[in-house]
């Protein structure tokens, strides 16, 4: 299966009044077509900041240093706006978090809705007002003619992710980002949005970039998961690779921390302790070495390598594994390998 | 042993094995280890981490200075200066700034001192340089009064308007809205004529020094001036008024009173501050405003505003006589306008645009 | 639009109506408070006829009946007899003067409200450049000068020493430095507004997804931006009207144009009750009008206001 999209090296920084802020340090994954890819992370860690980085929708001061985004081959980075604006919206939508403050308060869904369709495609107004119907029934809101007319605030919140994400899909797009699409919403609307995002995925053979602090919700719909903490990845793999053989310390921190219904009730949950890293103040070693419990001395002085685990397909930046497996021999191209004795979590 | 990241991989694979041999640099980290490389910000209160921003702010701060300076010589130069505000002479007319007239000129030759006129003199010989400070005074003075006012008020009815909610508030804010929309300067002007009379004929002294223009003025402020406060104590105090400490402070057994004074309104300090400083050029505005149409300050008192309008005499042949009480006046509130935005910015940098 | 917009309407108008009650009590009883007759200024008159003219005008009734009588008579726009100069009512010299003043005080608030909406988006989104910064430094300028002040300025430098325009209203040509020096101050203040109204509206989330859509940028300004920033522009709209109705007091003085203001001045000079009445009335009701339909339109462009 080809790769869709090809992230390799991408750094990007503000330049704030009070410092540089390095965002995104350099990272890199492939997004497979028509597979969901999770970028797992908590608020700062950078992974939202990526999303915006491959649409070049960064505010200023964030500008993109360094780094290669291709898609289908073409490269995105350094292409002028102009062109950018093809691919926004249209062969590479993005949903965000907060559907209210994300939705326009002063116009109706209809007129957000027809916009889009009218800026990429040559339909008619009629055509298009048509087309803005068939999205609304698509993600599930029944009456849509009433709903064109109405206002964003007259809708619920689950309804309106799901105008976003009618607004998202409207062209049919390659790839559909979604930042956090279900964090601002109840349990229950989640739930559902989570279905209808499966369901129309399947439907429409695209790919999906998932965004999320919420790993249930990776769980439940990813192929594959990026797990990133202070603008770095430390973890990539098959899903079932990071839940059941995390091999980097933050990673299994946070496994650690997730309630599971087959566990004793006895068994403690454990938090990672500590604060989130300050950007401004990155430390000189692995970022998350301050608050790991299992950090050796090297973790504090010098930042570890990306090493494959035990194949090609399953990757961590940690130095435990430096100490706890031995390193296969070089391949010319690709990263170290380390291989691990035993799976141990 | 510090390892180099600009090494090639062969290397660095290579001390891979010659670290097995020294795994000091693998053995576990200490907590003082991890504290070193933690650096975190130290904490400091709200509102010395806003006075620090303050302080930062150096066009602010200037103005503040400027603030300072013209306050201290509109109440000080009065005691030392060698001129009095009221005194004529004729022959002294349109001097302009240190400029002697004849009879000066004459007594310098026969080696007495006189002191110049810094801003030369009026149509009737007045030193203009203490009419201008007389007048900066009588600005300065409106502002502060209107500034104890405004917080004093529009701190005690938006408190209450927001803390009690419901009806109360209802009601209150209702009479806001009705008091925000009356015209202040008619007002003024109408009270002023009304009480003319009434203050013409009264024995008190502080009351004929301050004329009806200013008496108005002052009521007027005590009347609708503060509702903008009373406005944006109440809005924070909404805000703020579900927070745990103040359930906390309940549980407790305070009283209305207390929680309103010891704990919501201190958590409204920025708004107080910002609020406040916004108000006090549109005080002073006002006041110029009045008198220059003649309805402020009686004479002789000088005001910035009466001072201009009375420079529109002689304002082609001594520009000068509207020059410096308008370039008072735009010190003075140019000054407040940018401690004001100095100030927002110290207090609530998420506003800073 | 819903009922409940009318409901809102309703309930706005009544209260503003109920001002206006206010003022026109509030005007009327503190004129009658004082307790000198309207006719005591004029010193050529002897006691006898002032009091024949106080019966002739109703000024010999009780307090309360003088009130709904006044009121009564408000209703036929009939604001009463002038006493000063005799003959005339208040209503005509009101109307003979608003003209002057109504084209001051609309055009300055047009070009105030135009000029700053243009200007104050183009520094926003000119943000930290050099237009941007001159935009600020001459309106943070512009804010702290008083209009008497801009416009003696005006009176000096372009009328008497310049000799571009005449010095008086009335002449051809003697109203553009009145408007202009009346203008200079709300638009220093619009901009300022509009310029901090569009910044924040150019980082909220919708203007992000607009930018996610592939929206070109001059569609996204006009578009979306625009109307979310206008909000805070026409809230003030209002309260400007009123520094320009004021502020008109002032540069008719100075610029000697027969409107409003010179007559309200004229008319505290010789106390004539009935104007001086008339025109703060006719002042405060054109004041709260116009703010109850700055609030009006600022509804009309937001549909998320509470209507409570």
């Amino acid at each position: 299966m080809e790769n869709i999209l090809e992230v390799k090296g991408l750094k990007t920084s503000f330049y704030t009044p009070s410092g540089v802020v390095p965002a995104v340090g350099g990272v890199s994954f492939q997004l497979k077509k028509g597979s969901v890819l999770g970028i797992v992370g908590e608020s700062g860690s950078g992974k939202s900041v990526t999303a915006y980085s491959i649409l070049q929708i960064l505010t200023p001061p964030g500008r993109i240093d360094s780094g290669s985004v291709k898609f289908n081959g073409q490269e995105l980075v350094g292409l002028s706006e102009k062109e950018m604006r093809k691919i926004r919206g249209n062969k590479i939508s993005i949903i965000f978090q907060d559907p209210m403050t994300s939705l326009n308060p002063v116009f109706t869904i209809g007129n957000q809705l027809i916009e889009t369709i009218l800026l990429h495609t040559s339909r008619t107004k009629v055509e298009a007002h048509k087309r803005a119907l068939e999205m609304l029934s698509m993600v599930g809101i029944n009456d849509p003619e009433r709903r064109m007319h109405q206002y964003p605030y007259e809708l619920s919140g689950g309804m309106r992710q799901r105008v976003m994400i009618a607004m998202a899909l409207v062209c049919e797009p390659e790839i559909l980002i979604a930042d956090e699409p279900t964090t601002a919403l109840d349990v229950t609307i989640q739930a559902q949005i989570l279905e209808l995002m499966t369901e129309l995925q399947h439907r429409l053979g695209m790919a999906i970039i998932l965004i999320t602090h919420d790993l249930g919700v990776v769980a439940g719909m990813c192929d594959e998961v990026i797990v990133m903490y202070a603008g770095h990845l430390v973890e990539r793999g098959a899903a079932s690779q990071i839940f059941y053989q995390p091999k980097h310390e933050y990673t299994k921190g946070l496994m650690r921390s997730i309630p599971r219904i087959e566990k004793d009730e006895k068994e403690r949950l454990i938090p990672i302790s500590g604060t989130p890293v300050d950007m401004l103040l990155l430390p000189k070693g692995c970022a998350f070495a301050p608050r790991c419990e299992r950090a050796m001395k090297i973790c504090l002085e010098e930042k570890p390598q990306e090493y494959w685990i035990n194949g090609y397909n399953h990757l961590a930046s940690c130095w435990r594994n430096v100490k706890e497996g031995t390193l296969a021999p070089e391949v010319p191209g690709k990263r170290p390998m380390i291989q691990l004795k035993e799976e141990s979590v | 042993m510090i390892m180099q990241n600009n090494d090639s991989y062969q290397e660095r694979s290579k001390r891979f094995f010659t670290l097995q041999q020294t795994p000091d640099l693998f053995a576990p980290a200490t907590e003082e280890d991890k504290a070193q490389q933690v650096l975190t910000k130290p904490s400091v209160s709200f509102f010395k981490d806003a006075m620090a921003r303050l302080r930062r702010n150096k066009l602010a701060m200037l103005c503040l200075g400027i603030i300072i300076v013209i306050a201290l010589v509109a109440f000080i130069a009065p005691i030392i200066y060698p001129y009095s505000y009221t005194k004529q002479d004729v022959t002294a007319q349109y001097l302009k700034p240190f400029e002697y007239s004849a009879k000066e000129q004459a007594k310098i030759a026969k080696g007495e001192n006189i002191f110049p006129h810094i801003m030369g003199t009026d149509n009737l010989g007045r030193d203009y340089a203490i009419r201008v400070i007389y007048g900066t005074r009588i600005s300065l003075m409106v502002g502060f009064i209107a500034a104890v006012i405004v917080v004093i008020i529009g701190i005690i009815y938006g408190s209450i308007s927001g803390y009690f909610g419901g009806k109360v508030d209802l009601i209150m804010m209702r009479i806001v809205d009705i008091i925000y929309s009356l015209p202040d300067v008619l007002i003024v002007i109408l009270l002023s004529v009304a009480i003319k009379d009434i203050v013409s004929q009264s024995k008190n002294e502080l009351v004929i020094k301050l004329g009806a223009g200013m008496i108005s003025i002052f009521i007027v402020f005590g009347l609708l001036y503060w509702v903008g406060m009373a406005r944006q104590v109440r809005g924070q105090i909404l805000s703020i008024k579900e927070q745990e400490f103040v359930l906390a402070a309940r549980a407790s057994g305070a009283g209305a009173r207390r929680i309103i004074f010891k704990h919501l309104v201190p958590n409204c300090i920025s708004v107080i501050i910002i609020t406040a400083a916004m108000q006090i050029p549109s005080a002073i505005f006002t006041e110029s405003f009045l008198s220059f149409m003649g309805m402020g300050v009686s004479i002789p008192m000088p005001s910035l505003g009466s001072l201009a309008s009375d420079a529109r005499i002689g304002l082609v042949s001594h520009p000068f006589l509207l020059i410096f009480p308008a370039l008072t006046i735009f010190l003075i509130v140019l000054s407040f306008n940018l401690l004001g935005s100095g100030l927002r910015d110290a207090f609530d940098p998420k506003l800073r645009n | 639009m819903s009922s409940r917009f009318l409901l809102y309407l309703l309930k706005r108008f009544g209260m503003a109506i109920f001002t206006i009650f206010l003022v026109i009590a509030l005007t009327f009883f503190i004129m009658h408070a004082i307790p000198a007759s309207p006719f005591s200024a004029e010193k050529a008159l002897n006691d006898a006829t002032i009091r024949a003219l106080e019966a002739k005008y109703g000024f010999d009734k009780p307090v309360i009946v003088q009130f709904f009588n006044y009121l009564g008579n408000l209703f036929h726009l009939d604001f009463g007899l002038s006493t000063a100069w005799v003959g005339k009512t208040v209503s005509e010299l009101i109307g003979d003067a608003f003209g002057y003043s109504a084209t001051i005080g609309l055009s300055a608030a047009i070009i105030a409200l135009t000029l700053g909406v243009v200007l104050g988006a183009f520094a926003a989104l000119t943000r930290g450049r050099w237009p941007d910064k001159i935009i600020q430094v001459v309106t943070t300028a512009l804010v702290s000068m008083p209009s008497f002040v801009v416009a003696t300025l005006f009176l000096l430098i372009f009328a008497l020493r310049l000799r571009w325009f005449p010095t008086m209203g009335s002449q051809p040509g003697g109203l553009v430095l009145p408007i202009i020096s009346l203008s200079l101050y709300p638009m220093a203040y619009t901009t300022r507004l509009e310029r901090s109204a569009m910044l924040d509206v150019l980082g909220q989330d919708y203007v992000r997804t607009a930018r996610a859509k592939g929206l070109p940028r001059p569609k996204i300004i006009y578009k979306h931006a625009l109307k979310n920033a206008l909000g805070p522009v026409v809230t003030y709209a209002g309260p400007m009207m009123a520094y320009i109705l004021t502020g008109s007091m002032v540069v008719e003085n100075i610029f000697a144009v027969p409107g409003l203001g010179r007559l309200f001045v004229n008319s505290m000079m010789r106390t004539d009750y009935m104007m001086i009445m008339g025109v703060t009335i006719f002042l405060a009701t054109l004041i709260i009008s116009l703010n109850l339909l700055s609030d009006i339109l600022y509804k009309l462009l937001d549909p998320r206001i509470d209507l409570r």
